[in-house]
């Protein structure tokens, strides 16, 4: 317990030292945050409805897939993990606690967003805090276990951003964040429920906005809690401690799997 | 003879059919401090890693105070101590919070004293990357050594370092082996080697070519004894005398310098000159040949004599 202390305590201070993960961690998200507070109402009023929930949702974004899989790769390949496991730090610790420490970092984000946005632009706040902070845990959890995964896969840095943007940039665009998801195509609707993002969204509206979700939002909880699950577990089986050594235990193609959850619930929920 | 603390035996490495290490055995006694020498691609990295606990052999039988580190890699955690070549800390970790982190995965209390002695006091709360490379080299090595590991891993430990904090490193090394550690060396600095080491094996192309004492290594060379002598007459320069055992000489500074390959009937024939002519000796220096020298010549050829 007084090891993962240390490291928990070491990690979260890194969140807020490192100037690249303050910048993903918490200047970007309230950045945005605020520019999207201030800017969007005035182009679309509805939106006003939707800055909290959307812009938790960049937060985590943000703060979990541009920021945990970069520092995972360059640790694997400076020797840090060799160094680890020499001194005995289980592959649990090292995937757990990065994924762990950033969730702390995005509940103060979305305490931010959320004290702050019904007195700078008049958003509504949740109707149903239990089931707002179900769905924040939930998506943190599902967006943490696929950086994690990203990080353990990602052969370097290059391949990391790709990975990440794959994810991020439809997310935004898609998820949304922006437009709700049924003002999209039928086809780009369904392939938007391969994301995380819209899930999330769709949890919000359903059962904490007092909205109307566009398909069932239980059933989305349930995928993002499931592909937490998943990612996780095809992280840690498919950890390697140096890149140098080629006895991995699965292909990384196997972290495809992640998004089975989500291609289900394309076909299940409705 | 002191228990071996360490055993190999025919152990092999093999990276995608390239031979890194092949068949090689040898044992080091506990307490020893046991260099490791060889050029790059030698396969001592390889031995480290396989003997770490790091990477799994591909033949052979490895044993680390009675562990197999492939089998049992999680009871070895607490018997060795590892400096690695590359410092292996994440960027923004200080030493303080590294030692406390480290010391709480070993189970035991942080051993701030050390960061001091190593000359980290007040760097104690700079990030690792603010450090200079000597600076992280000597946190990787503090880490190493909190838990008091019964064998320590040093690879290159002085590289990067200035002389106070080598001179430093090399009477840590001592006390620790006089507290029962053993000390598994790395190094390109063959002075380091022969000074520090009780025994000494270079590997070249995966294969041990030599092991020993450093003093055992340096007599079986090929290399030829350098004595230099100086006379108060300079008799040995007037005529031309025949040595024994003397392959070539020279004049340099006031010295007539002789190349021998058997020192004991070149010096008696020396002195027996001098004293024939009625000269006096000043000055009488006989060099053996370093450990460089004989890791230059084994390198070269390839071949332990």
């Amino acid at each position: 317990m007084n090891a993962f202390i240390h490291h928990f305590t070491f990690e979260f201070r890194t969140g807020i030292r490192n100037k690249t993960s303050l910048l993903l961690n918490y200047l970007f998200p309230l950045g945005f945050y605020l520019m999207m507070g201030f800017v969007m109402p005035e182009i679309n009023p509805p939106f006003r409805e939707d800055i909290i929930p959307a812009m938790v949702v960049f937060g985590i974004l943000s703060a979990t897939l541009l920021a945990i899989p970069d520092p995972l790769v360059n640790a694997r390949e400076n020797g840090v993990f060799r160094s680890y496991k020499i001194n005995g730090i289980p592959s649990l610790s090292i995937l757990s606690i990065p994924a762990l420490t950033t969730v702390l970092h995005l509940v103060i984000v979305a305490v931010i967003i959320t004290a702050t946005a019904p007195l700078l632009f008049d958003a509504p706040l949740p109707v149903n805090w239990l089931n707002y902070a179900i769905i924040f845990g939930s998506m943190a959890f599902a967006c943490a276990g696929l950086s994690v995964l990203i990080g353990v896969v990602s052969p370097s840095s290059r391949m990391t951003v790709l990975w990440s943007q794959l994810i991020f940039v439809p997310s935004m665009l898609l998820g949304g964040l922006m437009l709700p998801n049924k003002m999209l195509p039928d086809i780009a609707g369904k392939i938007a429920q391969l994301l995380p993002a819209t899930q999330a969204m769709n949890a919000f509206n359903g059962l904490a906005m007092g909205k109307v979700a566009d398909f069932s939002p239980w059933g989305s909880v349930l995928v993002l809690f499931i592909s937490g699950v998943l990612a996780f577990g095809l992280a840690i089986y498919l950890f390697s401690w140096d890149s140098r050594n080629t006895t991995r235990r699965g292909h990384p193609l196997l972290a495809l799997l992640v998004l089975l959850p989500y291609a289900l619930g394309i076909l299940l929920l409705s | 003879m002191t228990d071996p603390i360490i055993q190999i035996n025919n152990f092999q490495k093999t990276y995608a059919g390239f031979v890194a290490v092949d068949d090689i055995s040898f044992d080091v006694r506990k307490g020893d401090i046991f260099g490791l020498l060889g050029p790059n691609g030698a396969g001592k990295t390889s031995t480290l890693e396989c003997l770490e606990g790091l990477r799994t052999p591909n033949g052979g039988s490895l044993r680390v105070a009675g562990i197999d580190p492939a089998r049992e890699p999680r009871k070895l955690r607490n018997l060795i101590g590892v400096q690695l070549q590359s410092a292996g800390l994440p960027e923004s970790i200080t030493p303080d919070e590294a030692m406390r982190f480290f010391c709480a995965y070993h189970n035991v209390a942080p051993r701030f004293d050390v960061l001091e002695r190593l000359g980290l006091a007040e760097k104690r709360r700079s990030q690792f990357y603010e450090l200079s490379t000597g600076q992280q080299r000597r946190l990787s090595l503090a880490l190493a050594v909190v838990h008091n590991p019964q064998v320590l891993f040093l690879d290159e430990p002085t590289a990067g370092l200035d002389v106070a904090t080598r001179a430093e490193l090399h009477g840590m090394m001592r006390e620790l082996q006089t507290d029962g550690t053993t000390i598994i060396l790395a190094t390109h600095d063959m002075a380091e080697a022969e000074q520090m080491s009780d025994q000494v094996a270079i590997l070249l192309k995966g294969r041990i070519v030599s092991i020993g004492t450093p003093m055992e290594i340096t007599a079986t060379g090929a290399d030829l004894t350098k004595i230099s002598v100086r006379t108060q007459d300079g008799s040995l320069s007037v005529s031309s005398i025949a040595l024994p055992a003397v392959s070539q000489c020279t004049f340099k500074d006031d010295y007539n310098i002789y190349f021998s390959s058997d020192i004991g009937p070149t010096l008696s024939a020396l002195i027996t000159h001098i004293e024939a002519q009625d000269d006096t000796l000043i000055d009488l220096r006989v060099e053996r040949p370093s450990l460089e020298d004989r890791f230059i010549e084994i390198t070269k050829t390839g071949v332990s004599k």
